[in-house]
């Protein structure tokens, strides 16, 4: 009876290692500040889900852990990330080598205009990969069937990838992202653009890429939060309110306006 | 609590609390009917009684579809599920409760041209007060969303029980000392039961508010506090 | 206060609105009358345009020839018998054989001395041309020498426009370039087929000359094709390789801000103006030839450039920032996002600025008069540094001349023109439409 309530199940799964520590992560871009001091443990492992309204800071908090918010000119950010046991925001880290460990999936579905093989070649490419063009070949059959892409598109890996179904063309940046083997892999809404059996598909996806990475989603779906997740953190004006195992945020949140969001009484 | 964004939200969830507010009323009348058609014998009223039960069950029907509906339709979170699974669990005793204080109203019939020792009834009568005291507390409980009266109620259990406990032995002696009265005692026998099954569910209610109100069953609570108690 | 509000909206739910529909329908309706009358006047004018061209130019695709039956005299052409080719160049010595045969063809005898009055007017029906245009035949193959050859030759110019009707028979003698007596003779050449219209060859051969039987725009078109490789090669990557830089490097500042200024101005500047500066830098300063198509094409590369940068940027903004993530997400260096991903997808784009800058470069005629393009040049051009025209410049200097056969030649030297830009604008589309295609 005592390991059924979720408070004893919350200590439980404490005990995971800690993939990506974030410290006080301040964000800012120009003279408008985004984040106020954010500090997150995401687990190994485990999916932690990023909730809250528009605007909170989601985003950008989970476009820190790769550093994209550096493509933005006037964006700094301030604080600590660190991933395994670097900082990432130290300036010896090299951000290419950093986004091949953290791999990215958008809010639509973004694949190359080339074939569906070159869409997940290219990265193994870039960062030299694979010795020659039967490892290649492996690598993306192998990215295609975690994708649980390959039975569809295995007669058609020269057509374009921009040919396939929304829900097809997010699975195959879900394979594009795995080819490189990340550590972690941020989701950024990756089912907003999908319809419901597209999104099924994706969710699937993502409970079973658990097993072998690091997940961080960013959803606007409290009730894929719910479905996907281990962990969930709810934002609000760039700030965690609260943060524990998604069992316990969509049941008993203990903070009021975690509550008031998640019931939709917000505003 | 603030209101929903969507106030029909807010529409559906009221209109569930009030259905279960309105079949709490008539469960609470139908058991009390039921006792007084049985004090003084009255068949007219408790065969009346008997046909007020469909009206309760079909409350409880409707609070079931409504609840369903809710959810199909709101995919409701946290306290909002609370709310709903709550009246789901609640209806459920009524609908119990009402039934026994039927199943009262049937052994009254029963007993129709019988003598009965006053004394007798009188325990009855007593132990009736008792759990429809504890109902009517649970429901306002309920109604005000007050977990601390929902645990008065929870604790309260137990004088029913025990209540139950020297009726049962008073009507043995009466059984023993004059085999004539053991149909009559079974009936009342019986009728007692069902009121301490009345105070059982008025505990269930107790527990879902308590649970409505944190998130948390009321067992964990109680262990906590008995040890207290028996400290004290 | 809801309830306040509810009963006038009720009541004029159940009257029956104004909404004024007939006035907007109105409204629309003349929008779009006024558009189809401006597209109407468009194609009208345009139609209007390509209508007198073409009935002025079309002509010009023709031109008047005689055919004449040449014994090529070994004594005359060649009495060293050396076959030396300065001896075989001597011009004068073609016409004592053109001259004569002509003069049988019409029934005169050439040395009867009764008949040089009728011989000097006979000799201007053939063109002064027709004897080089003979000894370039015979020096690009000197075993002609000795035979007999059928050739056509080319009329004068004036026989050419009245053959064509372009002289009324019905004017004054006196005001009239073409004699009686010489219609006379026509009348019974055209009769025997002696004398007809063959295709014009020598109209792209052909460099610039006095006689509009004899000029060409042999010379523009070299000049021009030397001009446009030129621009295609220096504005192109010069073009694009500053618009990348600007559009994702370059810190976003007052600078850059200053330079985005500017190009934009450069493309509104008047092409004089860069006419002027190519005078003073290319040919003053740094010394280069005068009338030279290298210097024409260096100074169309300065006009070039802002069209090519302006049009390549836009195409890289044009490019789904979703593209530049993706790239980026997988571990791609920025260069490597612009050059694997962002190029191949701005390069229709790219593409179709570039080709209309060179299609506008093409057309261009005022900064090339300052640089000395506007010269009498008869030699076809070898190389970017020898003087050459331009295909509108040649129209220019055409549309100036004198002579009745210039007129249609401006008008056919137009179409060639038109027909250039339709082809270049064509092949932007095509292009266009195969890169997307293959994204």
């Amino acid at each position: 009876m005592q390991d059924m309530t979720p408070i004893n199940t919350a200590e439980a799964s404490e005990r995971r290692a800690i993939k990506i520590s974030a410290k006080e992560v301040t964000v800012h871009y120009g003279a408008k500040q985004a984040l106020f001091g954010v500090d997150l443990d995401i687990e190994e492992n485990q999916v932690t889900s990023l909730i809250g309204p528009s605007g909170c800071g989601k985003s950008t908090f989970l476009r820190c852990l790769n550093r994209m918010n550096d493509t933005i000119d006037i964006c700094s950010v301030g604080g600590q990330i660190r991933l395994g046991d670097i900082n990432i925001y130290d300036p010896k880290v090299d951000v290419v080598e950093l986004r091949a460990r953290v791999g990215m999936v958008f809010q639509k579905p973004n694949p190359f205009p080339k074939s569906i093989f070159e869409n997940i070649a290219y990265g193994p490419r870039i960062h030299g990969l694979c010795r020659d063009k039967s490892d290649m070949e492996e690598v993306v059959v192998s990215s295609l069937q975690k994708a649980g892409l390959f039975d569809e598109v295995k007669d058609r890996l020269d057509e374009p990838g921009t040919g396939l179904s929304g829900g097809q063309q997010q699975r195959l940046c879900i394979a594009r992202a795995i080819a490189v083997s990340p550590e972690v892999i941020l989701m950024d809404e990756p089912c907003s653009a999908l319809d419901p059996i597209a999104t099924a598909k994706v969710e699937e996806l993502i409970d079973e890429l658990r097993e072998n990475y690091t997940i961080v989603i960013v959803t606007h779906s409290m009730q894929q939060a719910a479905r996907v997740s281990q962990r969930t953190a709810f934002f609000h004006l760039g700030n965690i309110v609260e943060e524990g195992p998604t069992e316990q945020i969509f049941t008993m949140p203990k903070d009021q306006r975690t509550q008031d969001y998640i019931t939709g009484r917000f505003g | 609590m603030s209101d929903h964004i969507v106030t029909s939200y807010d529409d559906d969830l009221k209109e569930l609390a009030g259905k279960i507010s309105e079949m709490g009323g008539r469960a609470e009348r139908l058991v009390e009917d039921s006792i007084a058609a049985l004090v003084r014998m009255d068949m007219v009223k408790a065969s009346e009684t008997v046909e007020k039960d469909t009206i309760i069950n079909s409350l409880d029907q409707e609070i079931e579809e409504k609840a369903v509906l809710t959810i199909a339709r709101r995919q409701p979170m946290a306290h909002d599920l609370r709310e709903i699974i709550s009246a789901l669990r609640i209806s459920v005793d009524l609908e119990r409760i009402a039934d026994l204080g039927k199943n009262i109203a049937r052994r009254t019939l029963a007993l129709e041209g019988k003598k009965q020792p006053k004394q007798l009834v009188h325990g009855i009568e007593h132990m009736a007060e008792l759990a429809l005291t504890q109902l009517r507390t649970v429901l306002d409980a309920y109604t005000g969303r007050d977990d601390v009266a929902a645990i008065g109620v929870w604790h309260k259990d137990r004088e029913v029980d025990a209540l139950y406990n020297s009726l049962f032995r008073e009507f043995l002696t009466y059984m023993m000392e004059d085999p004539r009265n053991i149909s009559f005692c079974t009936h009342l026998l019986f009728c007692a039961k069902n009121l301490e099954r009345i105070g059982d569910h008025a505990t269930n209610i107790a527990e879902t508010i308590y649970y409505l109100k944190t998130g948390l069953p009321l067992e964990d609570r109680h262990f906590e506090e008995n040890e207290q108690l028996d400290l004290d | 206060m809801t309830d306040l509000s509810v009963p006038p909206a009720q009541s004029t739910a159940q009257m029956p609105r104004d909404y004024g529909l007939k006035k907007r329908y109105a409204s629309e309706a003349r929008f779009k009358l006024y558009g189809m009358i401006a597209i109407g006047m468009g194609l009208l004018f345009l139609t209007l345009l390509f209508v007198s061209i073409i009935t002025k130019g079309y002509t010009a695709f023709e031109q008047t020839k005689i055919q004449l039956s040449l014994t090529l005299d070994e004594k005359i052409l060649d009495p060293a018998g050396t076959r030396d080719p300065k001896q075989l160049a001597k011009a004068i010595r073609y016409n004592k054989i053109i001259e004569p045969a002509f003069y049988q063809a019409i029934g005169l005898d050439p040395k009867d001395k009764a008949q040089k009055a009728d011989r000097k007017l006979a000799k201007k029906i053939i063109s002064r041309g027709a004897a080089i245009e003979l000894r370039d035949m015979v020096l690009d193959n000197p075993d002609l020498i000795g035979t007999t050859q059928s050739v056509w030759i080319l009329a004068s110019g004036d026989v050419d426009s009245f053959v064509k009707g372009q002289i009324s028979r019905q004017t004054d003698e006196k005001r009239r370039q073409i004699k009686d007596k010489q219609i006379a003779w026509i009348d019974a050449l055209l009769d025997q087929g002696i004398m007809d219209k063959k295709f014009n060859s020598g109209l792209f051969t052909f460099g610039a000359s006095s006689r509009p039987e004899t000029a060409g725009i042999g010379v523009a078109v070299i000049g021009s094709l030397f001009m446009m490789g030129i621009v295609l090669v220096l504005a192109l990557p010069i073009g694009v390789a500053a618009s990348i830089y600007l559009e994702e490097f370059a810190p976003k500042n007052k600078w850059t801000d200053l330079i985005e200024v500017n190009i934009n101005n450069l493309a509104a500047v008047p092409s004089i103006v860069f006419g002027l500066l190519g005078l003073a830098v290319f040919i003053n300063f740094a010394g280069l030839p005068r009338s030279a198509s290298i210097v024409g094409g260096l100074v169309l590369t300065l006009m070039t450039l802002p069209t090519i940068i302006i049009a390549t940027r836009s195409a890289l903004k044009a490019v789904p920032p979703s593209i530049r993530e993706a790239a980026l997400g997988v571990g791609a260096s920025k260069t490597q996002t612009i050059f694997h991903h962002v190029l191949p997808l701005a390069s229709p784009g790219i593409l179709t600025g570039t080709i209309i800058g060179l299609a506008q470069a093409l057309g261009e005629t005022a900064p090339l008069l300052m640089i000395g393009m506007v010269a009498f040049v008869k030699d076809i051009p070898v190389s970017p540094l020898d003087p050459a025209t331009a295909l509108p410049v040649q129209i220019y200097m055409w549309a100036g001349a004198a002579e009745r056969a210039f007129v249609e030649r401006t008008s056919a030297a137009i179409l060639i023109l038109l027909a250039f830009l339709a082809i270049m604008n064509i092949s932007a589309v095509l292009l266009r439409r195969r890169f997307e295609r293959r994204w």
